[in-house]
């Protein structure tokens, strides 16, 4: 479905990421880890448009998307809930839902989509009227994961969902992902807490310093030494 | 003195101060969205004034007929304004953009007087008035404060009510988000540049009741709206409108009890004691 190959990208003369290949197959989840600063965001932001990579191709359904921009990408069928979840902290929660839904194709299947978001997240319809900003952190990764289903998306990019959160939230939030998962999108996540994104993931890549150092069954991966040393702290 | 003159004054404050609400309301929609002041904004308000003389006078042309060319005119002049002067340098940094529209300004000025000298032209519109109490109150006022809180509605309700209106407020509190939303940044900047520049063109429509036009009218208005735009907080909608209010009293009431031009220096003086207190806009939280 989703296809990387030989993507190279970075800001001004730094090189965040060196000839990524990576690929999703339609249905699945796939999580991206590594330490801070490996690339991960830079990865998920290449992919939604929001930097244009130097070189490679990004495969989406058979077309390059490659340089495109991103409010283009997303009408592909591409949502990205960015890192630190970037609500409209001003707007209520139904209007943020509501900016979702911006594309014309989205807002024809409003109601629609927007009855799956409140029956996926029951806080969410109760909070509809307020302010963003004013919610709680768990509450908010909700209502940006609920905001990018409202696109009507393929596929979910969700940089670093855990990012900020309570342990009980950060369960929570697995929980919530794990739902958006078995209601069918594909699901790609960049995560820092490994141990509990593997348990959430079909198979996982491992990044570091923008190269992809290894990739696995997420159940292989957790179960490699330095995955453990370096991550798990086992 | 006789409190007649001041309850006349303290009207005629709120009278002006809706004109005002539509100039300060036009600038900072602009500047939430793409976080550039254009210097020369009350300039293109001068153009469309001067759009409303030639029609109305010159042509003959009714007046609400020349208003609504003004209002095209505005809402055109904005799109121009962005796609000509703003979007060739919109990541460069704030300082050329700020000294570009600030050239638009002389660039707009010295056009108006080669063109049409620095005569001061006058509509001249024979309007009745009216007295209540005592209180002496031309139409020439009322008539453009009416419509102003109209227009302000209108918009309260295109920025609250309507998709695109929404995703103007979205973009004003995160550009990259509403990017991932699907929403064309340059669309909206466009739209957004033509909804302020058709504020600026009902404002031209409303200001000629009362003010004759001339090359240099921004330098009347422009300051004015610009520190209103700060002691409401740059960007802030609600913020300016107040204090469009606020200044519009202090020049009205300052104008009677002491001189026009006390007004004036007392309204400056108070911008920039509040520029202390709270730098951030009369409604921001202290830090």
């Amino acid at each position: 479905m989703l296809e990387l190959s030989g993507v190279t990208a970075g800001y001004g003369h730094f090189t965040a990421l060196w000839e990524v290949t990576l690929r999703i197959a339609e249905g699945e989840a796939v999580a991206v880890v590594g330490p801070n600063g490996a690339g991960k965001t830079t990865l998920l932001r290449v992919v939604s448009g929001l930097i244009a990579p130097r070189s490679g191709r990004i495969i989406f359904e058979g077309e390059d998307l490659a340089g495109h921009p991103a409010h283009d990408i997303v009408a592909h069928g591409i949502a990205h809930v960015p890192e630190g979840r970037r609500l409209f902290p001003a707007l209520t929660v139904a209007d943020n839902l509501r900016m979702g839904a911006f594309l014309p194709a989205a807002r024809s299947r409003y109601r629609e989509s927007l009855e799956r978001v409140y029956t996926l997240f029951p806080v969410l319809a109760e909070r509809r009227g307020q302010r963003a900003g004013s919610m709680s952190g768990g509450e908010q990764q909700m209502l940006a994961i609920g905001r990018a289903l409202m696109s009507q998306p393929k596929i979910i990019l969700l940089d670093e969902p855990s990012l900020g959160l309570a342990p009980v939230m950060v369960l929570r939030v697995f929980d919530l992902i794990r739902r958006v998962r078995e209601e069918g999108y594909t699901i790609l996540v960049v995560e820092q807490n490994v141990r509990q994104v593997l348990r959430l993931v079909d198979r996982a890549y491992l990044l570091e310093v923008g190269r992809i150092k290894t990739e696995g069954r997420a159940a292989e991966l957790a179960e490699q030494d330095f995955v453990r040393q370096a991550y798990l702290g086992v | 003195m006789d409190p007649i003159f001041l309850a006349e004054a303290a009207i005629n404050g709120i009278l002006l101060g809706g004109v005002l609400a539509l100039l300060a309301l036009g600038l900072n929609l602009i500047f939430g969205v793409l976080d550039i002041v254009w210097i020369a904004y009350v300039d293109l308000v001068m153009l469309c004034m001067y759009a409303v003389y030639f029609l109305s006078v010159v042509y003959g042309w009714p007046i609400w007929a020349a208003g609504l060319v003004s209002l095209a005119a505005g809402a055109l002049l904005g799109v121009a304004v962005h796609l000509l002067i703003i979007s060739p340098i919109l990541t460069s940094a704030p300082i050329n953009q700020l000294l570009a529209t600030g050239g638009l300004l002389f660039f707009l000025q010295s056009a108006a007087t080669f063109l049409w000298t620095t005569d001061h032209r006058s509509v001249r519109l024979s309007l009745p008035s009216f007295e209540i109490a005592g209180i002496f109150l031309p139409a020439t006022r009322i008539i453009p404060f009416v419509i102003s809180i109209v227009a302000v509605i209108a918009l309260y309700v295109f920025l609250t009510r309507t998709y695109i209106g929404t995703a103007i407020r979205a973009v004003s509190q995160d550009r990259e988000a509403m990017s991932l939303m699907g929403a064309s940044p340059q669309r909206i900047y466009i739209v957004t540049s033509a909804v302020g520049g058709l504020m600026a063109g009902l404002a031209a429509a409303l200001l000629v009741f009362q003010y004759s036009v001339h090359p240099f009218f921004g330098g009347q208005f422009g300051p004015l709206t610009f520190m209103i735009c700060v002691l409401g907080g740059l960007g802030n909608m609600v913020g300016a409108f107040i204090a469009s209010f606020i200044m519009s009293e202090v020049i009205a009431i300052g104008g009677v009890v002491i001189s026009t031009e006390m007004g004036y220096v007392i309204a400056f003086v108070i911008f920039i004691v509040m520029m202390f207190v709270r730098p951030g806009g009369i409604l921001a939280k202290r830090e």
